[in-house]
């Protein structure tokens, strides 16, 4: 391919589907009789083989490595408690042949030689179809739990995750053959050494796909140069087609071709037969995301004290938060808010809107810009543009109803996808990349020695 | 554990490490029909080995009785990722997971993640604060600690979640490190996942007794061996011990004698011969130990000898008991409910004031 055809974008005209199983979050409604358990290994192997038989690119896990907590004690009121990514994959690795598997794991609180080895452990297991998921959680909160504590400084995130993949990289790159020998790598970095001979062969995929998750331009940046697919958070048709532009013009400028980056957004579906049944299914998804107590508890986190006393259906407390910052306790959208400006702010859109403490919390907690609400047709119609113009490679789909939240997707949606060519009807392969569409990586360049 | 005298028959381990990844479906599943009791999966470097306790998880869901039980090093994992892990392949298998902790001990173990080697007692020093960690965890979440209270819109019950709050003792060897905890996932199935560990890693001055469920006794010859279980049973006391036997055993019209591959020395003791001598060494070697591990030469050729000369004459002989039937890996040790050091329901802290 020459260099001015990589520097075009063109779009596939496709969309795929991954699921996105967060396991810690208020969008996955519980109180519903319906909800079923978020540990038990049959709610997974529930959820996977629905999104296979719907021919699902990706089953995704997210992390989180410090429980939530709200004003000093766990937080009591949303889904929380789940199972390690990689070790539940690996078990769901034995009940589905084609889906991909991709495991969210932090460059900050783990060590590079040990997570690549477990990341080709579960490729090799899979037969090819595991990925992994980069994050950068660096708050020393976090870090409390493990053994280096909290040093990794905020604006150097990126920095040490850069070191961390090209060294993950180097480590399944160093097979001179599919099954060896295999040449030790050595980096020698501000933070950690490592020094490792490695022991696995590489997959029928070469070697893990790289997913990457994180908005700043300094995460955007670094998915550009590193990663295979961005787990965005821009799903609405113009910020998708702008995120994408963004991120062709950063891909081209990292040296890569217009499509080497693929996207895939965060979203929530809800669907009915019609719009007005799906409409109304909504109003009752959302009134068990956010009940009175959940958004009473979200405003004590900004205001940074208890706040009872008042009533979820009244407006917004008047009384200003006693605290300066917010902190990252409650997940990291959480994190470095100005408190008393927030508070200020929204009252005034709270006010203006008529909102009450509740109709406001759900529209700034319920994934409002995420969601798509309406009938099968009307929703296929509305992909299918997406694919046309190539704003995303797909949808990474975060069900409100576990374990049963994909039947409709798979049942009704899919079909009407397929009905409109956009959507696959067969895998494509056995290995993740191979579904994607993704090219054999480059092996990354020699550098033995430090 | 169980005296000698009212034992049901003890159980019996293989060591599946031979099966790579490819053929470990076949592997496990025919170590679970030829009636093992447990399957163990090794983790020491060596080429092509994936990670154990990977293997462990892939295992749960295609078995429902046979226990698995993956080695998990202690000194260079990080153990709040371990105690996670663990407790996750306890959700898999359905309450069949255990854990050997593993100290190791090699130079390329600590290059890997830039650590300088630990040595001597040491070693036990980390393994010990490391499974401490990893019990800590596993009961910062009491039993009952998910309500699903609709009419208060409570998820948990905070008041049955604990912060952990270890802290390496002040004699500590290595870099000394905290936990806060609570867990990211509640506690596991089982409780308390059995966790064993080879018998020189455990005792006074090393890992507690007390905090391990059952130990690997090794000794240089299968002769020697039944002499070192009762040796490391009067040392240790009341805690469950599995004896470890490599086997090389006569196959298809070969001796295996000339099987055998006399440049591998693990330090085990090893029983070169016929299906008949075996069950007569495991016959006596089950009266003195709860349990023996099988280290097969080669996994294919040993596992068919064994599921079809070795396990049923055992049965027979009434010295192997039966295989778990959707039972934990905690019933087959007979080490009984696990206690939550927090609990806080009132049952326990009764108990606990007695
Ligand atoms: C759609 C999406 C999903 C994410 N999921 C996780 C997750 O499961 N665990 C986690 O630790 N961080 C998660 N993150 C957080 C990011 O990885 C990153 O740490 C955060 O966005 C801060 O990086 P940034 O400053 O580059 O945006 C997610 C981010 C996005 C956009």
């Amino acid at each position: 391919m020459t260099q001015h055809n990589r520097a075009i974008f063109q779009p596939s005209g496709q969309i795929q589907f991954g699921i996105f199983f967060q396991g810690v979050n208020s969008g996955t409604i519980w109180k519903a009789s319906e909800s079923g358990s978020q540990t038990d290994f049959e709610s997974f192997r529930h959820i996977v083989q629905t999104a296979e038989r719907g021919k699902f690119a990706a089953f995704f896990l997210g992390e989180g490595l410090r429980l939530r907590e709200h004003l000093g004690r766990p937080h009591a009121l949303d889904v929380v408690g789940r199972p390690d990514a990689q070790t539940m994959l690996a078990a769901l690795a034995a009940v589905t042949t084609n889906i991909g598997l991709v495991a969210t794991q932090n460059t900050t609180y783990n060590d590079p030689a040990d997570l690549a080895h477990r990341l080709s452990s579960l490729d090799l297991i899979s037969g090819g179809r595991a990925a992994w998921n980069v994050v950068t959680t660096d708050n020393a909160w976090t870090g409390a739990n493990f053994r280096r504590g909290g040093y990794l400084d905020h604006a150097d995130r990126y920095k040490h995750a850069e070191a961390f993949v090209e060294t993950a990289k180097r480590i399944w790159d160093s097979w001179e053959t599919s099954s060896g020998p295999a040449r030790r790598v050595l980096h020698e970095g501000q933070h950690y050494t490592v020094d490792v001979s490695p022991r696995l062969p590489r997959s029928a995929q070469y070697r893990p796909v790289l997913f990457q998750a994180g908005d700043s331009p300094e995460g955007r940046d670094f998915a550009a140069r590193q990663a295979d697919v961005i787990f965005s958070a821009h799903p609405k048709f113009d910020d998708a087609v702008e995120f994408r532009r963004d991120i062709v013009a950063r891909s081209v400028a990292a040296g890569r071709g217009a499509n080497a980056v693929q996207i895939m957004p965060a979203s929530e579906f809800i669907l009915a037969a019609t719009d007005q049944e799906a409409q109304e299914k909504k109003a009752w998804v959302r009134s068990l995301q956010i009940g009175p107590q959940q958004a009473i508890a979200y405003l004590e986190q900004f205001w940074g004290r208890e706040l009872t006393e008042y009533d979820p259906d009244g407006p917004l407390p008047e009384i200003d938060p006693v605290v300066e910052e917010t902190s990252e306790t409650r997940g990291s959208g959480f994190h470095g808010a100005k408190a008393r400006q927030l508070a200020d702010q929204w009252r005034a859109e709270a006010k203006d809107k008529g909102f009450s403490i509740r109709q406001f919390v759900t529209s700034r907690t319920a994934r409002v810009d995420a969601t798509f609400t309406g009938s099968y047709t009307a929703v296929a119609d509305h992909l299918a543009e997406f694919a046309r113009v190539g704003a995303v490679d797909g949808f990474n789909i975060s069900p409100w109803l576990i374990p049963t939240g994909l039947d409709d997707i798979v049942n009704h949606l899919v079909p009407e996808l397929q009905e409109r060519g956009v959507y696959p009807t067969e895998y494509r392969g056995t290995t993740l990349r191979e579904n994607l569409g993704l090219e054999t990586p480059v092996r990354s360049p020699e550098r033995v020695g430090a | 554990m169980s005296s000698t005298e009212e034992k049901a028959g003890g159980f019996l381990a293989i060591e599946l490490d031979g099966a790579g990844y490819e053929s470990l479906a076949r592997a496990v599943l025919a170590a679970e029909s030829a009636g093992f009791h447990v399957a163990t999966f090794a983790d020491a470097p060596a080429p092509g080995r994936v990670n154990a306790l990977q293997r462990a998880a892939y295992a749960g869901p295609l078995t429902r009785n046979i226990a698995l039980v993956p080695e998990v090093d202690t000194v260079y994992t990080e153990p709040f990722h371990i105690s996670t892990q663990l407790a996750s392949l306890d959700y898999v298998s359905g309450g069949r997971a255990g854990w050997i902790a593993t100290a190791a001990n090699s130079p390329e173990a600590a290059a890997a993640v830039g650590r300088s080697i630990v040595e001597g007692d040491a070693l036990a020093q980390e393994a010990a604060a490391s499974i401490e960690v990893g019990r800590r965890l596993w009961d910062s979440w009491e039993d009952d600690a998910v309500i699903r209270d609709v009419a208060t819109g409570r998820y948990i019950d905070v008041d049955k979640l604990h912060y952990v709050d270890f802290e390496t003792p002040a004699d500590f060897a290595g870099p000394a490190y905290s936990v806060k905890g609570p867990s990211i996932i509640p506690r596991p199935l089982q409780g308390q996942l059995p966790v064993l560990a080879a018998a020189s890693l455990v005792g006074d001055g090393l890992v507690s007794v007390d905090a391990v469920d059952a130990v690997l006794v090794s000794a240089p010859t299968p002769e020697l061996l039944a002499a070192e279980v009762r040796d490391v049973r009067a040392r240790l006391g009341a805690v469950a011990i599995v004896a470890e036997l490599d086997v090389v055993l006569d196959s298809r019209g070969q001796a295996a004698a000339s099987r055998l591959d006399t440049s591998q020395d693990d330090g085990r003791a090893r029983f070169v011969g016929s299906a008949a001598g075996l069950i007569g060494l495991l016959d006596s070697l089950l009266k003195e130990a709860d349990g023996v591990r099988l280290h097969p030469a080669v996994l294919d050729v040993e596992l068919e000898e064994l599921s079809r000369l070795v396990l049923p004459e055992l049965r027979r002989r009434g010295s192997l008991r039966a295989p778990m039937q959707d039972g934990t890996f905690r019933e087959l040790l007979g080490v009984g409910p696990a206690e939550n050091r927090y609990s806080t329901s009132a049952a326990a802290t009764a108990a606990a004031g007695k």
